[in-house]
């Protein structure tokens, strides 16, 4: 069976819910969507989880290979020629 | 007459006869010195494109032509296409064609009038892509709800990404991303931009693109603007969101992506959902079903308890009950009656037995009554005539009996 997307399970929970709230269903069928309602909510709840907290920059190298590297948005800045040269200026300061 | 006519080919002596050829450099010369760089506006009539790469055409106004060429190596950085009845303003010098014995304009830069350059390029070129289809509806794809990879194409040096990591970070902390970095602006930024966008495509490790860079001028942004990377926005699999500049700037890459952000906040926004709002409603829809869940089971087990209590439902029990008493009455009834019975009848019994003793032979023996049978007949003798003297009789008396031989009868 394909993995439901998170959008895709949400929905059916959220009919699930608006069924069981109606209240019109008989006891079976309430237990059962009741049973599918949380391992649904379960499921969302662990989609939410599955992704890792990284930002990571493509590096190509000359030969076409793909590198993933951490990115490191305060060394990023630091690369950028502006602030370099303000950097070398105060060296340049500190020395005198 | 004749006086005249012979001053004047006096003076003819005295005057230069050119030739052709003289005449016409001369004429050059003087042209070409008059002006040498001008700026000249007018409406193009008779464009020509010669397969040499050269550009013949004329410009026009209401009362005059003016003969104009624009050779190759002048039109190949041309960006937009030249046509007849365009209004357009030319940087160029005079010259003469001598074999012809025409002037004409030598453009080196031509501007359309009225609008820049770039926007006549950028609208020629959005007509030729919409015509061609690569703005159509149907060809863009949804954007993942949740996407566990997002892939960005920017600079990573520049304001967008540092703006859509703030986003990232706030929103939902555990976010996959993965920057291709390339240039935004500049000599080879579109090919670094459209390589960028095939390359996440061919890797196939990312779910949603983002397509992004800060705000700039029309020039500056003008990379967005470029075939190349339109159709590499179009021949992505992977759903692309275009993000350039501000709100107000439209690049012809927004009209291809799948999805237009006005800044790349926003396409971070659009991209990246708020974990603690679908946390909640998760959270919510199970508090939901529980609570739904009991008031079912509360309302049912209520319904029960009501109809139980019903007097219709205690009836059948009130009615056995009736029956159960009315059978234990009537047990006690039966019981009642036998023993009564029994008594009777022991009684009666008894009654029947005191009598039948008291008729019993043996009774009446008791009160001294005998019993005589003749011997050996055992007959009971109960007239004397019967008997005669000398018989033998037994006498049963009350306790025990005794023969005796006849003496006497009376």
């Amino acid at each position: 069976m394909a993995e439901m997307k998170f959008e895709e399970a949400l929905k059916k929970l959220e009919k699930i819910v608006g069924d069981l709230e109606d209240g019109n269903l008989p006891l079976d069928e309430s237990l059962e969507k009741y049973e599918e309602g949380i391992r649904l909510s379960n499921m969302c709840a662990k989609k939410l989880e599955v992704a890792k907290k990284k930002v990571e920059i493509l590096l190509k190298s000359s030969d076409g290979s793909v590198e993933l590297k951490p990115f490191d948005e305060k060394a990023a800045e630091e690369a950028k020629p502006h602030e370099a040269k303000k950097k070398r200026s105060k060296d340049e300061a500190e020395l005198l | 007459m004749g006086a005249i006519f012979k001053e004047e080919m006096n003076e003819q002596k005295e005057k230069h006869v050119y030739t052709v050829s003289e005449l016409t450099k001369y004429i050059r010369v003087i042209l070409e010195d008059s002006f040498p760089g001008i700026w000249i506006e007018g409406e193009i009539s008779n464009f020509v494109l010669h397969s040499s790469g050269h550009m013949y055409f004329s410009m026009r106004d209401a009362n005059a032509v003016l003969k104009c060429a624009m050779f190759k190596r002048s039109n190949e950085k041309l960006k937009f296409k030249l046509k007849d009845g365009m209004k357009v303003i030319c940087f160029g010098s005079i010259s003469v064609y001598d074999a012809r014995g025409d002037y004409q304009l030598i453009v080196e830069e031509i501007e359309p009038k009225g609008i820049g350059a770039l926007q006549l390029q950028f609208q020629q070129l959005k007509e030729r892509l919409y015509k061609e289809g690569l703005f159509n509806e149907d060809h863009k794809v949804p954007i993942p709800f949740l996407p566990t990879r997002i892939g960005i194409v920017t600079s990573p040096t520049g304001a967008a990404i540092r703006d859509i990591l703030n986003i990232a970070r706030r929103r939902f902390s555990n976010v996959e991303i993965i920057i291709n970095p390339v240039k935004v602006q500049g000599e080879g930024a579109k090919e670094e931009i459209a390589s960028a966008i095939k390359q996440f495509n061919e890797l196939k490790n990312i779910d949603v693109m983002i397509v992004t860079r800060g705000g700039g001028s029309l020039e500056d942004l003008w990379s967005f603007n470029e075939e190349v990377v339109a159709r590499a926005i179009y021949e992505s699999d992977i759903p692309v969101i275009s993000a350039v500049g501000h709100e107000i700037d439209y690049t012809i890459s927004d009209f291809v992506a799948d999805f237009r952000a006005p800044t790349p906040s926003a396409a971070a926004e659009l991209v990246i959902p708020r974990k603690e709002e679908l946390v909640n409603l998760i959270g919510t829809a199970v508090t939901r079903l529980n609570n739904a869940l009991t008031g079912k089971i509360g309302m049912l087990a209520q319904r029960l308890t009501t109809l139980k209590e019903s007097y219709i439902l205690r009836q059948p029990l009130n009615i056995i009950t009736q029956y159960e008493q009315k059978i234990d009455d009537l047990r006690k009834d039966i019981a009642i009656r036998i023993d009564h019975l029994v008594k009777m009848r022991s009684e009666n019994f008894n009654l029947l037995i005191s009598k039948l003793e008291a008729l019993s032979p043996l009774g009446i023996l008791k009160r001294g009554y005998s019993i005589t049978t003749k011997v050996p007949e055992g007959m009971i003798i109960k007239d004397s005539g019967l008997l005669k003297k000398g018989d033998r009789v037994e006498t049963k008396l009350g306790k025990g009996k005794f023969t005796s031989r006849v003496e006497e009868i009376e």
